[in-house]
């Protein structure tokens, strides 16, 4: 039943090459990882119901074939508080090239980490852990592992960054859930060897880690040209 | 494929020997074959003709004899016919030394041979290689024996995809002291790769250190390599060229720009505990380091130095490498302190590095070594020993090897390389102990036993 539904999703995807930001966070969520609440709609009535009814502040993404980075073309809008703000963005991200609908989701908070996947030519499956964000091929602080990993293999990733600390916590501040992000990682690496033969690369990025949990805030598969 | 015939052989043809021009490579081979080692070696050439007084012959099947192995230094497009007359008359195996295969653009021709020869099981190195030196067993060099330095039998297996960074690397062995049990240039590597390469010398007796170059892997390859690491029971090293990100087109997602071809292939050496060397230089530390050594340490060094300025040279390349010199035990101090000769006991620095100074003796330095390798935060011995201070004998070698053998840590040492303390470096060699010849080879000796990162 898993597999069936991942497999429809790829299938769906593959003349377009990639998977879009919903439907791969559905192939996540399958997968038993944590991803933000969130609706998908046009509709503004019920983006702002689902903005009155979330305790925290809301994300808006424009959800569009044509929009494989969505940074660079603007399509995300973090921190919406007011349904006024809310309204605004939708017009706006309704009017970008190719948007079908609108990603409005709860905004997590924590240490931005990326986790990804590449199929590599010599090795095969690997697995890249890193400290996130929109500039993570500035810093490239990041640690690459055959796939599958184990929980030793999790841990000297993590031990290998420069930015450690942060993980682990440093000046007062609580670090992630080793346990959540082992987890995480160990069969997020078993999800790609399983689709070996399907993907090209994933990008998690950025997973939000807390100490209590860790988070899929966007999510971003690359299929393989049949 | 069973590939003793190829590296253990009794009985070798040789063809393609020339009855004209002196210097082709079959003739350097068989010369040397017949000449030096104890294979039984056959000149042929289809042609016939009189080479050295000796009939050659026409064709291997007119050998009465067995060949365990076929030497082919034909033309390419010759290569195929004499493959299937070697697989006919059941040969164990061949070395294709001949070039104009893949690397010439004629990918059809190497498959043809690619396949009979799998089709037969019939195991060969190459083409485009030099093949294989098997000390005491064949040489298929084609260089001529007065030209190259072969490093003395010993226990390190070496393959290269390239025949003259094999056959360079050989003389850096040679220089150190390092021996080989086997060599081999694999070249296009048709049929035998790294990873039959990685079997038999797995299983190879004479081998305690697999030493590899390589450029590149097929698809999936690296893998099945990495995987054989794994089983492996013996330290892997290996030294790749071809780092560069030219092979890196633009790409789509920020996991692929971040994790570029070489990035991957280096961290899964470190992942699966393979001594990745950054250079030659690294390459020899680190297959000498290990062939005394094969299990790791997490890197905590303690250094014993005559020369105050050695010890800082030393550590601060131990930093740039990652290797950690941590704080002695204040009862290993005491303990050192207390036995120290009266001479040096108030004027010797007694942290780590220790600083001896020039007016040691033999027993300050064992004194030091033995109590160093008891403390609990110490996991390996440097000695940098200058051997230019009157205290110093021509025994330190020996006895310091005594003291590592007793107390079961290692230990590296460092001794200039002149051919005036030979008698120092051979106290330390022939014990087992490895000698580098400046202090970042030292250095890169302890890098090579850090090849496991503890988890």
């Amino acid at each position: 039943m898993l597999n069936k539904t991942v497999k429809k999703i790829i299938e769906k995807s593959r003349s377009l090459g990639w998977v879009l930001e919903p439907d791969a966070k559905a192939i996540m969520k399958l997968q038993g990882f944590d991803i933000p609440d969130s609706v998908l709609t046009n509709s503004f009535k019920t983006a702002g119901q689902f903005l009155k009814n979330c305790k925290s502040p809301v994300v808006a993404k424009a959800v569009s074939k044509k929009i494989l980075h969505k940074t660079e073309q603007s399509a995300v809008v973090t921190g919406i508080i007011s349904s006024d703000h809310l309204k605004n963005e939708m017009e706006r991200l309704k009017k970008l090239v190719g948007c079908e609908a609108i990603l409005v989701e709860e905004m997590v908070q924590g240490i931005e980490v990326i986790i990804g996947a590449k199929n590599d030519f010599q090795f095969g499956p690997v697995i890249v852990f890193g400290i996130g964000g929109t500039s993570v091929e500035i810093y490239n602080d990041t640690a690459v592992r055959m796939a599958p990993l184990n929980s030793n293999d999790v841990l000297s990733m993590a031990e290998s960054l420069k930015a450690k600390q942060i993980l682990f916590g440093y000046r007062g501040k609580t670090g992630v859930n080793m346990e959540s992000l082992t987890h995480l990682l160990v069969n997020f690496s078993l999800f790609v060897m399983e689709q070996e033969n399907n993907i090209e690369s994933v990008d998690l990025n950025p997973v939000m880690c807390t100490k209590e949990q860790c988070v899929i805030v966007d999510a971003r598969i690359m299929l393989q040209s049949s | 494929m069973d590939l003793k015939y190829l590296f253990r052989p009794s009985t070798m043809a040789v063809i393609g020997v020339s009855t004209s021009h002196d210097n082709h490579p079959a003739n350097v081979i068989y010369n040397k074959n017949h000449l030096r080692y104890p294979v039984k070696t056959f000149p042929v050439n289809p042609r016939g003709g009189i080479f050295n007084r000796e009939t050659l012959y026409q064709g291997i099947e007119d050998i009465q004899e067995n060949i365990d192995l076929a030497v082919i230094a034909v033309r390419a497009d010759f290569v195929p016919g004499v493959v299937e007359q070697c697989i006919q008359k059941g040969v164990g195996g061949a070395v294709i030394i001949s070039g104009g295969f893949a690397e010439s653009g004629n990918l059809k021709l190497q498959q043809r041979v690619a396949d009979m020869a799998k089709e037969a099981s019939f195991p060969f190195v190459g083409p485009n290689c030099l093949g294989i030196y098997a000390p005491d067993y064949v040489d298929t060099f084609f260089l001529p024996g007065e030209r190259i330095i072969r490093p003395d039998k010993g226990n390190v297996g070496f393959v290269s995809q390239s025949g003259g960074v094999l056959v360079d690397q050989m003389v850096k062995f040679a220089g150190q002291g390092i021996g080989i049990s086997l060599a081999v240039s694999i070249g296009n590597k048709a049929c035998i790769r790294e990873t039959d390469m990685l079997d038999w010398l797995d299983q190879d007796l004479e081998t305690r250190v697999i030493a590899f170059y390589v450029e590149g892997f097929e698809k999936g390859e690296g893998r099945e390599f990495i995987k054989k690491t794994e089983q492996c029971s013996k330290p892997v090293v290996i030294l790749k060229a071809g780092k560069s990100k030219k092979g890196i087109e633009a790409v789509s997602s920020h996991t692929a720009s971040l994790a570029g071809d070489y990035r991957v292939f280096s961290e899964i050496m470190k992942q699966y505990c393979v001594a990745e060397a950054d250079n030659e230089y690294e390459l020899t530390s680190f297959c000498e380091a290990l062939s005394c050594y094969p299990k790791g340490i997490e890197g905590n060094i303690g250094i014993i130095t005559l020369s105050g300025g050695h010890g800082v040279i030393a550590a601060d390349v131990c930093e740039q490498h990652g290797i950690t010199i941590p704080g002695i035990d204040p009862a290993t101090i005491d303990t050192i302190k207390e036995k120290l000769s009266p001479e040096i006991r108030n004027i010797a620095s007694l942290v780590n590095p220790l600083d001896l100074t020039g007016s040691s003796v033999d027993c300050d330095i064992v004194t030091s070594a033995r109590h160093l390798s008891r403390d609990a935060n110490i996991e390996c011995i440097m000695a940098l020993l200058i051997p230019y201070s009157p205290g110093i004998s021509t025994d330190i070698g020996a006895k310091l090897s005594q003291v590592a053998r007793n107390e079961g840590k290692p230990m590296i040492a460092y001794v200039p390389n002149e051919d005036k303390y030979k008698i120092i470096i051979e106290g330390f060699e022939l014990n087992n102990i490895p000698v580098a010849s400046s202090v970042d080879g030292a250095v890169l000796m302890a890098k090579a036993l850090m090849r496991c990162r503890p988890c």
